[in-house]
């Protein structure tokens, strides 16, 4: 069906031939306007790949978005069962460990693009001509995502997340006067807990999220106002419009990142370690690599410096990095003709490479961290291993204690020569496990009664390894030791 | 070179367009895209699917058997005996565990046996009364016999079997509720 769509004489032109549902909707909506302003913007130059980052950057973050709200589904932020719904999450529900991943993985993608976009942005010159606050609104932005990734790592509550997050808002305290006040207003008290995990999670989930839809906003808007900033020396080839060879470079790119992020959740899916022991005094936290070169910039200060080195020198490069339009005013975008700027720039990038290099050569050179880290590794192999464990509901415990202690008068006894015996020692206060030596809680599903009996009066080489002395005990009390193991829930 | 540094506005050269196999070669790849749209898309939401619809599609949890007491201390009852059971139920990612009240009796052969105290009328709980040596539930005066048997009153069948067995030593039972007001036993749940 041809028809004449009233309105601006350029639409009126090209007045493309769409069938009866599009000219109803454009009577109400202005479809055909709206979409003349999405695809009809002007590309100095032509399209080109170079300039797919940006859209690059909103689909991956659509991505963390929707992951986002799906894993949302399942997950319950508090120190007493985000472990557990996390760990449900990985390895019970369908395709649970899937979507983690590409969320994970998702925030390491983001800040690749966010680097190749500010790369790019920089390298030709695109923050200058009354650009001022387009830059702005994307150094807010990269904060914001930076601010993501950080909430985001704890909410898993195993260990790697609570203790790389005790580090990260540590560092809180070496703020003059203030710093203390910032730490426990970020933290909700003096210590981590299950308040910390809650605010992380608002910051996560509502604040930092409905400030980047914001400013996405803004920077987009901003974008369309200024125009596109096109090829940085005079264009061989005519301006284009964004639609189509943009957007399918754009659709291309984006294909790209999905299928790398769904290869890598398929193929390395992220883990999950045990859950978080505030008591742990041996674990060693790592962070994200991109937090790597701060972590290793961080150790070379301390003691009366630190303020220099934690506080006033990044500050000072982040309030440069954030000026550098109004500082570098010269139209001058060829990056060969700003040998100041882009040398600067790339001595940055190089230095936090080194930097984040040199920690990971640190922790391979130092003996006693090599065997911490590899111990940590094989406990998050081991603890991925295990199956899913469901909590036992609040309600259920005393149930099950109550009944436990009532109807096997065998078990009861067994719980005091297991208390006697300083079995809780290690394995903890009804089998829940410890530091020392693991939980017993569902034991009877992995060894026969006969074979704990064997274990207990001889301990394999992994347990006398690990601080497990043979038991010696009169034939009943093993029995009834052995009764309380096996009801351990 | 000056120009591109991209006053606003300054894209001064119009876009190139309106040749008509220009256009229909626009409507055509926009015919595709949005057929590849949806379809990407679509393949991309099928893990979407499969994880909010996993608590549906999950298979049955396998049959749980709760512990009642020993067959050495059970054998010598005479009359129907209560007993407590702890019944586990997985609800999402916690296990609930309440605990609920079930007759052991003894059947023609002498064999063990579990009864459900829920009473297949209303639901309410039914008491073994020693003195007229019958169940009478309370609510309606619905009467079972020692084995459970309809004997009289509004209940549309008997007191309801459950599956049990003798595992080491130690009787077990497989709780399970059934529909009320039916005359055959129908599992819920």
């Amino acid at each position: 069906v041809e028809i004449e769509k009233p309105g601006p004489g350029d639409e009126a032109e090209r007045a493309p031939s769409r069938g009866k549902i599009f000219r109803w909707l454009d009577l109400r909506a202005g479809l055909n306007e709206l979409l003349h302003t999405a695809l009809d913007e002007p590309i100095p130059g032509g399209a080109r790949l170079a300039y797919v980052f940006g859209s690059g950057l909103l689909f991956l973050f659509l991505s963390q978005v929707i992951t986002g709200v799906f894993l949302a589904l399942y997950y319950v932020p508090s120190a007493d069962h985000a472990h557990t719904t996390v760990a449900y999450i990985t390895k019970e529900v369908t395709g649970g460990g899937f979507l983690r991943s590409v969320h994970a993985y998702g925030s390491s993608a983001i800040i690749i693009v966010l680097l190749l976009h500010t790369t790019q942005t920089f390298l030709y010159g695109s923050y200058k001509g009354r650009r001022e606050l387009l830059w702005l609104a994307g150094c807010i932005l990269f904060a914001l995502m930076l601010g993501m990734a950080f909430t985001g790592y704890l909410l898993p509550w195993d260990q790697k997340a609570y203790f790389a997050t005790t580090v990260g808002t540590n560092v809180l305290s070496e703020v003059p006067l203030v710093g203390n006040a910032l730490k426990r207003l970020l933290r909700g008290g003096t210590e981590m807990g299950t308040l910390t995990l809650s605010r992380f999670f608002v910051l996560h989930v509502f604040l930092i999220p409905a400030c980047i839809f914001a400013f996405v906003a803004v920077h987009v808007y901003l974008f369309r106002r200024a125009g596109a900033a096109g090829p940085i020396e005079v264009p061989k080839r005519p301006t284009e419009t964004f639609y189509p060879r943009q957007v399918v470079l754009d659709l291309i790119f984006a294909i790209v990142i999905i299928g790398s992020l769904g290869v890598l959740a398929h193929y390395a899916p992220t883990d999950l370690g045990p859950k978080a022991n505030p008591a742990d005094t041996q674990y060693l936290p790592r962070p994200e690599w991109y937090y790597l070169p701060v972590f290793q910039w961080l150790k070379y200060w301390r003691g009366s410096l630190a303020v220099l080195g934690i506080l006033v020198i990044p500050g000072i490069m982040a309030l440069i990095f954030l000026l550098l339009p109004f500082l570098d005013r010269r139209p001058e975008r060829r990056p060969w003709k700003r040998p100041l700027a882009v040398t600067t720039y790339a001595a940055i990038f190089i230095g936090l490479g080194i930097l984040g290099g040199l920690s990971r050569h640190d922790d391979l050179r130092d003996p006693v961290t090599a065997v911490q880290t590899a111990r940590q590794h094989e406990d998050v192999k081991a603890f991925m291993k295990d199956p899913f464990e469901p909590e036992l509901s609040g309600s259920s415990i005393g149930i099950v204690n109550a009944t436990l202690a009532s109807m096997n008068s065998l078990a009861a006894k067994g719980k005091e020569i297991f208390e006697q015996q300083s079995c809780n020692a290690c394995h903890g206060d009804g089998g829940v496990g410890s530091v020392a030596a693991p939980k017993l809680i569902g034991v009877s599903g992995k060894f026969s009664s006969e074979k704990l009996e064997t274990l207990l009066k001889h301990p394999s080489i992994a347990m006398t390894h690990g601080g497990m002395q043979p038991v010696d005990l009169k034939d009943e009390e093993l029995k009834a030791l052995i009764a309380y193991v096996e009801g351990l829930k | 070179m000056c120009e591109s540094t991209g006053d606003p506005g300054s894209s001064t050269d119009k876009p190139v367009v309106s040749s008509s196999s220009l256009e229909d070669r626009r409507s055509f790849l926009g015919a595709l895209l949005g057929v590849g749209s949806v379809f990407v898309g679509g393949l991309l939401s099928v893990p979407l699917f499969r994880f909010v619809l996993h608590p549906l599609l999950r298979s049955t949890t396998p049959v749980a058997w709760s512990g009642i007491g020993t067959v050495d201390e059970l054998v010598s009852i005479n009359t129907p005996t209560r007993k407590s059971v702890l019944i586990e139920q997985r609800d999402g990612w916690r296990k609930v565990v309440s605990e609920k009240a079930v007759y052991v009796i003894k059947n023609a052969g002498g064999q063990l046996a579990v009864l459900s105290s829920v009473c297949p009328h209303l639901g309410c709980s039914v008491p073994w009364v020693a003195e007229k040596n019958e169940f009478v539930c309370p609510c309606h005066i619905g009467r079972f016999a020692p084995d459970g048997k309809l004997l009289g009153g509004p209940p549309p069948r008997g007191m309801d079997h459950l599956e049990s067995r003798v595992e080491n030593g130690v009787l077990q039972v497989h709780y399970q509720y059934f529909r009320q007001l039916v005359p055959f036993k129908e599992v819920i749940g």
